[in-house]
This record gives C-alpha cells, sequence and structure tokens, in this order.
C-alpha cells in the first residue's frame, strides 16, 4: 500500500533500513556497473592510494542508501530527484560480515503537485557517510 | 598543475545511443540489492503503468560515467583523473527510465574551478530518449585532491 500525499506530514519518518555490505557485494556492483577502479576491490591499491583498506563504490552506497525511500513509496518510478555528497568512504573488510550500513529518512517539505522531500541519513561505524542525501518524490494522493 | 577554468560551460557532442537492456536493470538491482518488483517483475511494472521494467533511480549512472569520463579527460582541461574522486552525485527525472528506452547523453562542464589547493569540476549529463526529449539531468562534482585522504573514486 502506497503512502498518500494527503496523509503524511513533515516530520514523518520512513521505516529505517540496515544493509550490509561485503566484498562480494562490491564485485558484484562493480560488474553490474562496470567500475572497474580496483580501490573497490584491491587491498594492495586502496593501500597504495592511502585508503585503510577497499572501499565501497560511493554509488553503490547511494544506490543502496536509495531503498530507504522506493521501499517506502513502492513505485520507484515517483522519485523525481536524488542527490548526496559522499563525505566518508565505507571501509569494507576482507570478512564474512563486512560493513554495515544504516540508513533513516524523514519529510521534511510537502511541496506543490504532490511532492515530498526526503532528508536521508547514512550511517556507518557511527559516522555519516552521505551529506546532504535528500529525494524528492511524488505521491499518490 | 592546475584545472584549466576556461573549460568551464564547455559541451561535448552527444553519446552514441545506449539501449537500456531489461537484463541489464535486473543484474543492477540485484547488485544494489535491491528486490523491488518493479526492476524484475514485467507483470508488476506493467501493473504501475510503465511499458517495461523500471530502472533504479541510480542506473543511468553506469551509462553517463562513461560520457563524463571522456569528457574530464580532455588533456585540454588539465583535471588528473588519477587522484579523481567522487564528490557528490545528483539525479533529476521527468518521468523514470525504463528497459527498452534508447538513450543519448550530452556532457556540459558546469563549473571548472580550483578551491583550497583541490580541482573541482562539475559535469551535468543531459540524457534524451530516442524521441529527443529530455528524460533526466544529472551532475556529478569530480574532485581531484592533493592528497588521496579518502573519498569514494
Amino acid at each position: 500500500m502506497s503512502p498518500s500525499y494527503d496523509a503524511v506530514e513533515t516530520g514523518h519518518e520512513l521505516p529505517a533500513l540496515t544493509l550490509r555490505l561485503t566484498r562480494a557485494d562490491l564485485i558484484r556492483y562493480a560488474g553490474a556497473s562496470l567500475d572497474f577502479n580496483p580501490i573497490h576491490y584491491s587491498d594492495r591499491v586502496a593501500r597504495a592510494v592511502g585508503l585503510p583498506d577497499v572501499i565501497a563504490h560511493g554509488m553503490l552506497t547511494m544506490g543502496c542508501a536509495g531503498r530507504v525511500v522506493t521501499d517506502w513509496v513502492g513505485d520507484p518510478g515517483a522519485v523525481r530527484e536524488y542527490g548526496v555528497r559522499f563525505t566518508r568512504p565505507v571501509v569494507v573488510p576482507d570478512d564474512d560480515d563486512g560493513a554495515d550500513l544504516h540508513v533513516t529518512a524523514k519529510i521534511t517539505e510537502k511541496l506543490d503537485d504532490r511532492c515530498v522531500r526526503i532528508a536521508i541519513t547514512a550511517v556507518h561505524g557511527g559516522a555519516t557517510v552521505l551529506g546532504r542525501a535528500s529525494a524528492l518524490v511524488r505521491l499518490p494522493a | 598543475m592546475a584545472v584549466n577554468t576556461e573549460y568551464a560551460g564547455r559541451s561535448y557532442p552527444a553519446s552514441a545511443p545506449y539501449e537500456i537492456g531489461l537484463e541489464k536493470v535486473r543484474e543492477f538491482a540485484t547488485a544494489i540489492g535491491d528486490a523491488n518488483p518493479a526492476y524484475h517483475d514485467l507483470a508488476a511494472a506493467r501493473a504501475l503503468g510503465y511499458p517495461s521494467l523500471v530502472a533504479p533511480p541510480t542506473f543511468v549512472f553506469t551509462v553517463t560515467f562513461a560520457a563524463t569520463r571522456a569528457a574530464i579527460e580532455d588533456p585540454g582541461l588539465g583535471l588528473d583523473y588519477s587522484r579523481v574522486v567522487h564528490g557528490e552525485q545528483r539525479f533529476a527525472y521527468t518521468r523514470p527510465l525504463v528497459a527498452g528506452d534508447r538513450i543519448t547523453v550530452s556532457t556540459t562542464l558546469e563549473s571548472v574551478r580550483s578551491v583550497a589547493g583541490n580541482d573541482m569540476v562539475t559535469a551535468r549529463c543531459d540524457v534524451l530518449d530516442e524521441a529527443g526529449d529530455q528524460v533526466a539531468t544529472t551532475w556529478s562534482v569530480l574532485v581531484a585532491r592533493g592528497t588521496a585522504d579518502g573519498g569514494n573514486a
């Protein structure tokens, strides 16, 4: 059941999302996105450029975090805008646990044309990894 | 060497058409761990009013990335691609992209500047469908840092 524009208010919190990214997820995303930058799979290259370890593609983090909005709205075609700043890398260790990402979101503005602005917060290891993350979504009446 | 700020405003020719494939949409959605039926199930996508599977909002970056890369590797721009990290990304849609869309991408360097020792380029991609209608606009901020101290390339 999709949320309706008339029923939601500013401040409404969307259901939170906890995700886990492992090295296998990074490899899969590299293949699907054709972004084969070795800092996303090679410890050696990541460390050579000063990173603590392999990091997730920013676009993988952004893509996963967007689910907090599309899971809630149901129809992903309702997303009019989506934007983020990549403020901190998500370091993904070479183990079975990988890296956790906790994503929360809330409505910050009700706009014309049944659109709402949603602010998204993505936290990894106690720190936010996306800045000014927000989406503009058009809801059913 | 700093970037050539005279490149601000420069546009590059449209890329060759890219057809969004049904299985590519499924593959990409799986790679971001998203089981939304609109990305996987034709009947579900059609029930929402779409002609085919919906591409996830960040999918088009896989297409714009290639076009942007060609622009920012322009030797005249002078951006050191080996030190580039992805600083910011934004998407705006007039309609969702769906499997079967044949899109072309034109890149414009909206801003080119040096800030606190970092070179920053904002590349805008205009995404047009086969009818020539603009369906999406994307903005990528790329930052070449003096030192590699983190960030997502």
